[in-house]
């Protein structure tokens, strides 16, 4: 069973939908026991970072001790975000810090909250994003972004490169929503369950 | 690394009246034209970027139609899409959401109760909220576009300028624009207008209403400064459309999701 972990961070409909339609067994949760007792983690996410808040009170013992016991963990959009040690949104809310670095706002010289299908480019080696083509497409909503750190698997540029996607061992991160983002959205998602 | 362009997105629009798709569709392969499960699929898989569901149901019986059309149309559906007409409160948006909408788009509600927007906002995020402007000039000058509401119907003595800069400060995540003047005459968008409002806005603004072929689409991107055009009479002419009209953008340098 995959947790979808839910933690009042916006809709999450659409990220059963997309496991349902890959015939996977999804379940959206809040409840700790059923995050410790699912084989895989997706943590959606979209809005303020601040959301981060209920997890880390009531989810994030049992988030991490799945993810140091090797299950596969997934974070999208802000979920991903979490990953890192914080972000300039909400800087009194820290992340899980199990990547480096912080999320930070867009610069000014471009067009904030960065909405609509923007292209990755994909480094070598990526199991999360293994089928997936360089400057395939995908689609982002979010204001903020993580930086480019040895564990980025993809980046986008848009005021800058930002890390698209980052993988390490049994942890995985997207920026993008791959429920949104059609086939290689699709793609990315059949690859976690197969993990 | 890619180049830094955000691409431009075309979305189809689907006017749904009582759980039918009412525009003449002409879509081949289908086996029913009007449903608007099969017809979203179709849009998306012929490379619509988005896809926008707009109730147009008068009646309140018909009404009851929308979350069940909106389940059956977003089970299957992996790009954005968008709900609107008759979203008049959280609990309606609620309703939607969880039927697979990804985004509402509000609008005679959100004039009617600007609170609106940020309640949306506030428990789904800034990125599900639309807020659509109706806007017809009152004189030769963009600036003056007056907001309409109740399908276009009653005017609201408001600026659309600073409609939409009032709707951004109050959360929403975009702007739908639709041009009254323009609409359904095919005449192309009201770019101006649209220049205008992206000027006053820093979130982005789907230009809506006039698209009548594919240079259209090319004038509202470059000189209309739109992110998003929004049509639906244009992509009904066949599955070949949304490629063929894409091709025509990237060919005149607007950048664009491809293959699609």
């Amino acid at each position: 069973m995959i947790a979808i972990v839910d933690y009042g961070a916006g809709n999450i409909s659409s990220v059963r939908k997309a496991l349902e339609h890959l015939g996977a067994d999804a379940r959206v949760t809040s409840d700790p026991l059923v995050v410790g007792a699912a084989l895989k983690i997706i943590m959606p996410g979209v809005g303020h970072f601040s959301r981060c808040q209920s997890l880390n009170e009531h989810l994030r013992a049992p988030v991490l001790d799945a993810i140091k016991s090797g299950k596969p963990f997934l974070g999208i959009c802000v979920g991903m975000q979490w990953l890192f040690a914080g972000s300039t949104e909400a800087p009194e809310t820290p992340g899980a810090a199990l990547f480096p670095g912080e999320c930070s706002r867009f610069p000014a010289s471009v067009k904030s909250p960065h909405v609509g299908w923007n292209q990755i480019e994909v480094r070598a080696g990526s199991r999360l994003l293994d089928g997936v083509p360089s400057g395939a497409f995908v689609y982002y909503t979010h204001s903020f972004r993580a930086p480019v750190i040895d564990e980025t698997t993809a980046c986008t540029n848009y005021g800058g490169a930002f890390s698209a996607a980052v993988e390490r061992d049994n942890v995985f991160g997207v920026q993008f929503h791959p429920e949104k983002s059609a086939g290689a959205g699709l793609k990315i998602l059949e690859n976690f369950c197969a993990f | 690394m890619p180049s830094e362009r955000l691409a431009k997105r075309i979305i189809a629009c689907l006017d749904v009246d009582a759980g039918r798709v009412v525009k003449g569709v002409q879509f081949q392969h289908l086996r029913d034209a009007g449903d608007p499960a099969e017809l979203a699929l179709a849009h998306a898989s012929a490379g619509a970027d988005e896809i926008v569901l707009l109730d147009i149901t008068a009646t309140a019986e018909g009404r009851k139609t929308l979350v069940e059309t909106v389940r059956r149309a977003a089970k299957d559906l992996f790009v954005p899409f968008t709900v609107g007409g008759g979203i008049r409160t959280l609990e309606d948006a609620a309703k939607v959401f969880a039927a697979g909408a990804d985004k509402v788009s509000i609008n005679s509600a959100a004039v009617a109760n600007p609170g609106l927007i940020g309640e949306i906002a506030g428990r789904f995020g800034s990125q599900a909220v639309i807020v659509a402007i109706d806007a017809r000039r009152r004189t030769e000058q963009a600036d003056t576009a007056e907001v309409f509401v109740s399908g276009g119907r009653t005017a609201t003595g408001r600026k659309a300028l600073e409609w939409a800069r009032e709707a951004e400060e109050r959360g929403a995540g975009e702007i739908l624009l639709t041009s009254m003047d323009r609409d359904g005459t095919g005449a192309g968008f009201d770019c101006e207008l649209t220049s205008a409002v992206s000027a006053s806005v820093s979130i982005p603004v789907i230009a809506s209403g006039g698209a009548g072929n594919a240079q259209h689409f090319v004038e509202v991107f470059s000189v209309g400064r739109a992110d998003a055009a929004l049509a639906a009479s244009i992509f009904h002419f066949g599955t070949q459309a949304v490629a063929d009209l894409k091709q025509t953008l990237l060919r005149a340098g607007i950048p664009m999701r491809w293959p699609c």
